[in-house]
């Protein structure tokens, strides 16, 4: 056993796997690397701050707007608190039996001006990870927008955040038993999208339904503007994941792009097949599925396989949304799963199929003849599937039956900006 | 003295307002208004689900005139207001007790 896993370690630290986990080999500063990846880092706080809220904050209805946003905004202040003081420290801190990371690194404790990830200083993989951690609480916050009581979303947000995303962020990216079984997500296609997605699945469930239970976007030039500010950002997102100034780099910007034209056009054109028009909501929508879907895939595949993916993440989301959704009959009401969770698995199973060695030395998909690497993805999706799932349950368990989740009716019916901050988010005629 | 409240389809509003200026009124109050008659509403449909929209814009104009005044604003209503297409609106007439204007403290029809 011993010998298994000291050839495993042995192999991926030679592998040059594409997110550099805990101490590297290479011990020199590159200032090119560090420069993109300062921006990337900053490209990616733009993602949540404030672009996702923004997208957000115009898909939910008027009366709601603001406290929409103020879930993405304090998904981001906590984990930033949090992140530097324990979260980056058990997510990538040196490998304890592949479940978590030591915990010498709290507060950075540890971590000076000489200290390197790879080529870049440490102190700047802390916080371009942390942009990731971020992101993803906040995008669980869709799923619970017109309902959640603001404080039970705080406890949610500091809870979902030690207890699911930072083990799950430690098996995949830092050094944990997912990364140690060869399990490809460049960007962050399970840590952040399934994960998000599926916490927002039981949280709407947990939930009920909203008393008004549709979708009435009250700004659409918001969500349009919310989607221009993430794909701009994904590119720090997917690019900045190469954790260097390199071709690798290029490529996951170029597969980015291609993938998220695609399924924007492809979703619009799917629906104004089976709906009738061609919606801006549906042009964003796809839009950010694409995006979701080529995140695992980004630094993997070659750019045929950055089509294939946006074809599919243009269209399959877009019938989840439109016929399973309403037919089962949950109430994730800015379609988390819907767009998230089932593009983020799509793309894990492509990247499974589509990786290209040629691209990148550490990626052989199934096309490329090795059939191993989709069995590896499905293992790697359905633990954190399962893990997410049951953990986040107990989550929100704990707390309804303590505080309480979900707002009172009159709250809901005035509107949650009113009822809970206080505040209008309009003072127009 | 009557009260003359037309609703009518929004983008008639300049039409309607010189119509009405040109039959002699004083002023007119206009608010924006939701509604529905004859005419249903739209559907809109977001992320492949419909929504019913029942309630249409339209403004509410009102006027206060001298009896004398009625026939003639009622004629130019009529023509500015209309399209010949369902939801064009409707007129409705009612007595009004007293009229008092603010700066002057003028009652009755001077005050019109």
């Amino acid at each position: 056993m011993k010998g298994v896993v000291l050839s495993l370690m042995v192999m991926l630290v030679f592998s040059g796997y594409a997110l550099a986990e805990g101490p590297a080999p290479t011990p020199k500063l590159d200032s090119g690397d560090t420069a993109w990846l300062l921006i990337s880092t900053a490209l990616v706080f733009l993602m949540t701050v404030p672009g996702l809220a923004l997208f957000y904050g115009g898909l939910a209805k008027k009366k709601d707007v603001l406290n929409t946003l103020a879930m993405s905004l304090t998904s981001y202040a906590l984990v930033s608190v949090l992140w530097v003081l324990y979260g980056y420290s058990l997510a990538f801190n040196e490998d304890v039996s592949g479940v978590i990371g030591k915990t010498t690194k709290f507060l950075l404790s540890g971590v000076g001006m000489e200290s390197l990830n790879n080529t870049i200083p440490e102190f700047l993989f802390v916080a371009f990870q942390l942009t990731f951690a971020a992101i993803t609480v906040a995008l669980i916050s869709g799923s619970f927008i017109e309902r959640i009581k603001f404080s039970a979303w705080i406890v949610f947000a500091v809870l979902w955040f030690t207890l699911v995303y930072v083990p799950v962020a430690h098996w995949v990216w830092g050094g944990g038993f997912l990364a140690k079984l060869g399990a490809l997500d460049f960007a962050g296609g399970t840590v952040v999208h399934i994960n998000a997605g599926i916490a927002g699945l039981v949280g709407a469930l947990f939930l009920g339904k909203r008393k008004e239970p549709y979708l009435k976007p009250h700004n659409l030039t918001l969500v349009a503007l919310g989607t221009g500010l993430l794909w701009f950002g994904w590119i720090g997102f997917n690019a900045g994941s190469a954790v260097a100034s390199n071709s690798l780099a290029a490529i996951a910007l170029l597969n980015t792009n291609t993938a998220t034209a695609v399924a924007a056009l492809t979703w619009l054109f799917t629906e104004w097949v089976f709906s009738g028009k061609p919606t801006v909501l549906g042009f964003c929508s796809g839009a950010v599925a694409g995006l979701v879907a080529i995140t695992p895939a980004a630094g993997f595949v070659n750019v045929s396989g950055s089509i294939i993916i946006g074809l599919l993440a243009g269209f399959v989301p877009y019938f989840m949304i439109a016929k399973v959704k309403p037919a089962l009959g949950y109430d994730d009401a800015l379609d988390v799963f819907g767009i998230h969770g089932v593009a983020g698995i799509i793309g894990a199973f492509l990247t499974g199929i589509l990786a290209d060695p040629s691209v990148n030395p550490t990626g052989k998909g199934l096309l490329f003849g090795n059939p191993s690497q989709l069995w590896i993805q499905l293992l790697s999706v359905v633990v954190v599937l399962i893990y997410d799932l049951l953990v986040t349950a107990i989550i929100l368990l704990g707390i309804k039956v303590t505080m309480g989740l979900r707002s009172y009716e009159e709250e809901e019916i005035a509107g949650l900006d009113l009822s809970h901050h206080g505040e209008r988010a309009y003072d127009l005629e | 003295m009557k009260k003359i409240t037309a609703i009518v389809k929004p983008f008639k509003l300049d039409e309607v307002k010189e119509a009405l200026v040109k039959v002699g009124i004083g002023g007119m109050t206009v608010t924006e208004v939701k509604g529905f008659g004859e005419q249903r509403g739209q559907t809109e449909i977001y992320r492949g689900q419909e929504l019913k929209v029942d309630f249409l814009p339209k403004l509410k104009i009102e006027v206060v005139v001298r009896d004398e005044q009625v026939d003639a604003v009622v004629e130019a209503l009529l023509k500015s207001a209309y399209t010949g297409k369902i939801g064009d609106g409707k007129i409705f007439i009612s007595p009004v007790e007293e009229v008092i204007r603010i700066r002057t403290k003028e009652r009755g029809e001077r005050a019109v």
